[in-house]
């Protein structure tokens, strides 16, 4: 049961499909909806863990609000997941912990 | 009950009343609560204009006081009582107010900038400011800052400074008024304050005509001061300067030191500020600001591109004219104090330890508040400027 996911999208959708990947595992997901809404519906539990004590959280208002829905998509961290449509090719993975940003050439001490 | 309608005559021996219960009015009655004083604080609640969300979270002196050499002294004193205040929130609430005390820098964009910073401070010092500075070129400021950008020409450093956490410290000042048994009536908007010269005692009268009794009465009411202080023999010509901030999502750790122009919050988030607009009342945000506000962090920082924002807000200083503060009892009523500053996180210590009894009435008036009264601006041949 645990696996199960608590969310499921009406078919079928008019534009069809689209392949994504989520920490590697290649899901079909109706297109046109968002990356939040294709991943609860994929069975994703835990889309992140929180910058202060670590533990695993997942999207709370699907409006842009909370910021809990963050991941990384296609290499870009922290994005707000319930924002975003799906693409096909689109990788995605976990936002673990807070974004370190990434000192260029000659910007180091 | 203090919140029912009608006068409260229930009144202890020293029963003090404080109008806000923002940065100022909380560590003043917590000041003077701890010191035995039976405090009541009367706040305006989530309409009021709160400065103190709008605070900078600095703590600092370097470049304060070019004109006034007991603000100098008042603030290495602010800095000096801090981490004491720190520890007491702490163990009292368990509440973190966010003190770090590194030091901090000011830098500069511009070589007369710069050149006009060195002689400022130099001119503190030979006023007897005593504030430990040093001048950096880039190139020096990079070994305490990496990734500082091009745009930065120089900059200063002092050792005694840092930051807290502003609405960390609001929130643990509320907890420690509570721990204390201070009543914070929140919601009440007052517009007159009377004295009773007979008795020696005070009325704050709200809009809906509630009634509060007191023998000692602190203005802390922000920009509410301006009107309230002239009722009972005081002047505290406060006017609005917004400043609009923005923060972006928590980061890791990248930057040790605050800085003028930014500063890394403990959390991760780092705050970008801050402008100055004269626009009356009007605390919002406008494009065209946190444009040039993202620009100059991205010209100061240039890693700081890669981070997204997650807010932009706006807020209104409290500011006098020549942007020191106001503290001052009143000489036709006796008891009644006022108590203006836009500095409410570096001085959020001396305003709990050292104006928490004077308002109480068991210190003296400290000397320096000779310079702090608001009979300067009274003056026709002087001319004020608040540095914003």
């Amino acid at each position: 049961m645990a696996t199960d996911t608590f969310f499921s999208i009406p078919e079928p959708s008019a534009a069809g499909r689209v392949t994504i990947t989520f920490e590697g595992e290649p899901l079909s997901v109706p297109a046109g909806i968002s990356v939040a809404a294709a991943l609860l519906a994929g069975g994703v539990k835990t889309f992140r863990s929180s910058v202060v004590g670590g533990g695993p959280r997942a999207p709370y208002c699907m409006m842009g609000v909370c910021f809990e829905c963050l991941v990384e998509i296609d290499g870009v961290p922290a994005r707000q997941s319930c924002l975003i449509p799906v693409r096909e090719g689109m990788a995605i993975r976990r936002q673990i912990g807070a974004v370190e940003l990434q000192f260029g050439a000659g910007e180091e001490a | 009950m203090e919140t029912r309608k009608g006068e409260n005559t229930r009144m202890s021996k020293r029963q003090m009343t404080v109008v806000g219960g923002g940065l100022l009015g909380a560590a003043i009655a917590y000041g003077a609560a701890r010191a035995g004083t039976s405090v009541r604080i009367l706040d305006q609640g989530d309409s009021a204009l709160r400065a103190s969300r709008g605070n900078f979270g600095l703590v600092w002196v370097h470049g304060k006081g070019t004109t006034m050499p007991d603000y100098v002294q008042w603030s290495k004193e602010g800095l000096r009582l801090w981490p004491e205040l720190q520890n007491e929130l702490m163990e009292l609430t368990g509440v973190d107010a966010g003190l770090q005390q590194p030091g901090g820098f000011w830098l500069g964009f511009d070589e007369k900038d710069v050149e006009a910073r060195a002689v400022a401070l130099d001119k503190i010092n030979q006023d007897g400011g005593d504030v430990p500075f040093q001048m950096m070129d880039r190139a020096e400021l990079r070994q305490y800052l990496p990734g500082l950008g091009d745009a930065v020409v120089g900059g200063s450093f002092c050792s005694l400074e840092g930051q807290a956490n502003p609405l960390m410290l609001l929130r643990a000042l509320h907890a420690a008024l509570k721990a204390k048994g201070v009543d914070i009536i929140s919601g009440v908007d007052i517009a007159k304050v009377e004295h009773d010269a007979a008795t020696g005692t005070f009325v704050a009268i709200a809009k809906d005509g509630q009634r509060w009794k007191s023998d000692r009465l602190v203005l802390a009411a922000g920009l509410g001061n301006a009107t309230l202080a002239p009722q009972v023999g005081l002047l505290a010509p406060i006017k609005p300067t917004r400043g609009q901030v923005l923060i972006t999502e928590r980061l890791k750790p990248f930057l040790d030191y605050p800085t003028n122009k930014c500063r890394q919050t403990k959390e991760g988030t780092v705050q970008l500020g801050s402008t100055a607009e004269d626009v009356g009342y009007d605390d919002g945000t406008s494009a065209d600001k946190i444009e040039w506000l993202a620009r100059r962090a991205v010209e100061t920082f240039p890693v700081l591109g890669q981070a997204r924002l997650v807010r932009a807000w706006g807020a209104l200083r409290p500011l006098t004219p020549d942007g020191y503060p106001i503290y001052q009892e009143s000489e036709t009523c006796p008891g009644a104090f006022v108590v203006s500053s836009h500095s409410g996180v570096t001085l959020a210590a001396s305003h709990c330890y050292v104006l928490g009894p004077w308002t109480s009435g068991l210190t003296q008036t400290p000397r320096e508040f000779k310079s702090f009264r608001g009979e300067r601006f009274l003056d026709p041949n002087a001319s004020f400027s608040n540095g914003y």
